[in-house]
């Protein structure tokens, strides 16, 4: 089925499943209900050449070996995208899960770091993802820095940042420069509206496109079998956005 | 033959002294719940806890409390039911140590015990805020590199001197069996005490059957074993019940209100898991 207005969380999904057109294997953490519906989008359309690991699934996950073996699995390259969110993500990549003010007293306190300090340097294409787009999510300098968005050339670091998704826009990142660039703007956005909800700066071509549609194949894949795949491990937002039960 | 003691679930609670330095299953793989009642209803003190690797609702609930000093963890949080409201007030009001970590820390420090070894390298981690606040954490240059320096992170062992979970059934000798939920072999390789509470005693041997031994934990590793059916209710036990939602989402909503919790509390001293 096609039929319905495309929503802006179905742009998301089929924004990051672009990205991962061509990985071999993706992992996809907890609680990570649109990049775990863009890795199964990307997967469906693979011809089962894509696996996909989603944390917290039964039906897709194949891990044996306890906890640890995802964080193995990325250090011996085994893993080629992943996603990491922030509760403040800063313009040099960097990612904050602890909190703002002292972390002994703090102000706010998020939850914690998960395996971000680690995967964000073993994983070759990690993709950044964080719906809500302020100047309070995306902050000049991080408060505090749970996985550093680059490191010093002596440092072991096969993987990285390279895209940032928000409900605004897509941005490709540069480890060299350490900087993001803006790639595409929501529909109901322009390069104007994300720079001032942006609190960070980045550069700006001279022309930004409007971030693609998913076309009608796209669609129909995710709102058919991608949207039952992803009621299995995220029940309430695929009865939210397709109005399906697991 | 000796095998793991046969308790009720009162005196298994009762071998966790105040101040143990207990590892704990994430919400996901085994939570004894049928325990962190009595802990809480006994109001446990001092504990310090090891979330393998991050934390959820028993961490929160012990928290709240006032059974906890410190807890070393990647994360702690209620999932998709939100922020873990106890632990976030505790440590904004100062009550608690926070050992901030990242889940492969955690893993790789309870595999160091697990081998008997002081410590374990691990790549990446290096330049995150992480590494300056745990002074534990050393980093070396690798022994072994090529050419040039080649920086590493070294993790100490972690060594739980309890490890506390849930798990579907154990057999008439005491071998406990986990599935697929190695996390839970680890934290009883790791840790010196390994207290488990079960779905059911079952007169069979789990290592007579090599399709199930390979996912049996050895008594040889288990002090002791108490039947509690039901008793990772309300977070829900893999294979064999889901979470009860409603009970999670009052918990939570009570999390983050301190006369919510209180009365939550007073639920629990009543013998409920359930607010009312």
């Amino acid at each position: 089925m096609t039929e319905g207005a495309i929503q802006i969380r179905e742009i998301l999904i089929a924004v990051i499943a672009d990205m991962l057109d061509g990985c071999g294997h993706v992992a996809v953490g907890a609680s990570s209900p649109v990049p775990g519906a863009a890795a199964l989008l990307a997967q469906a359309r693979s011809g089962g050449a894509m696996r996909v690991s989603v944390l917290g699934s039964t039906r897709h996950n194949f891990f044996t070996d306890g906890g640890r073996e995802l964080f193995d699995c990325a250090a011996q390259g085994r893993i080629d995208a992943f996603f990491l969110s922030g509760g403040q993500i800063d313009g040099a990549g960097n990612i904050n899960l602890v909190g703002i003010g002292d972390p002994d007293r703090p102000k706010v306190r998020f939850p914690g770091s998960f395996g971000s300090a680690y995967l964000a340097f073993m994983v070759p294409k990690v993709i950044l993802f964080r719906e809500e787009h302020t100047p309070r999510t995306l902050v000049e300098k991080v408060d505090f820095v749970s996985a550093p968005g680059t490191s010093d050339p002596g440092i072991y670091r096969p993987g990285g940042p390279r895209a940032l998704v928000t409900g605004r826009a897509v941005f490709a990142f540069s480890p060299d420069e350490a900087r993001f660039t803006l790639r595409s703007v929501h529909p109901g956005e322009t390069p104007e509206t994300v720079a001032a909800q942006t609190g960070f700066a980045y550069n700006t071509p001279d022309t930004v496109p409007q971030t693609p549609l998913p076309d009608n194949d796209t669609l129909a894949l995710m709102r058919g079998p991608v949207a039952r795949a992803v009621a299995e491990t995220y029940p309430g937002f695929a009865a939210q956005l397709w109005g399906i039960a697991a | 033959m000796t095998g793991p003691a046969i308790l009720d679930i009162a005196d298994l609670a009762a071998r966790i002294p105040d101040g143990t330095r207990l590892a704990i299953a994430p919400d996901y793989s085994g939570c004894s719940m049928a325990v962190i009642r009595t802990l809480l209803q006994r109001r446990a003190r001092g504990l310090r806890l090891v979330a393998v690797p991050t934390a959820g609702f028993q961490a929160d609930m012990l928290i709240g409390a006032g059974c906890v000093a410190e807890i070393e963890a990647a994360a702690v949080s209620l999932g998709e039911y939100g922020p873990a409201g106890r632990f976030n007030a505790a440590l904004r009001a100062g009550r608690l140590v926070m050992r901030d970590a990242t889940c492969p820390v955690i893993h790789a420090g309870l595999q160091a015990a697990e081998k008997g070894i002081p410590f374990m390298p691990l790549r990446g981690i290096l330049g995150s805020d992480l590494v300056a606040r745990r002074p534990d954490w050393k980093v070396i240059d690798n022994p072994y590199a090529q050419a040039g320096n080649d920086p590493i992170l070294l993790v100490p062992a972690i060594t739980p001197e309890i490890a506390l979970f849930h798990a579907p059934a154990a057999d008439r000798d005491g071998n406990v069996f986990i599935g697929v939920r190695r996390e839970l072999m680890l934290m009883a390789h790791a840790a010196r005490r390994t207290l488990v509470s079960v779905e059911r005693i079952v007169d069979t041997d789990f290592l007579a059957d090599e399709a199930r031994a390979g996912a049996t934990i050895p008594a040889l590793y288990v002090e002791a074993i108490a039947q509690a059916a039901r008793g990772a209710d309300p977070v829900g036990l893999f294979g064999a019940y889901g979470p009860d939602e409603a009970a999670l989402a009052d918990y939570a909503q009570a999390s983050r209100d301190d006369a919510a919790f209180a009365a939550w509390l007073e639920n629990i001293d009543a013998g409920q898991m359930v607010s009312a």
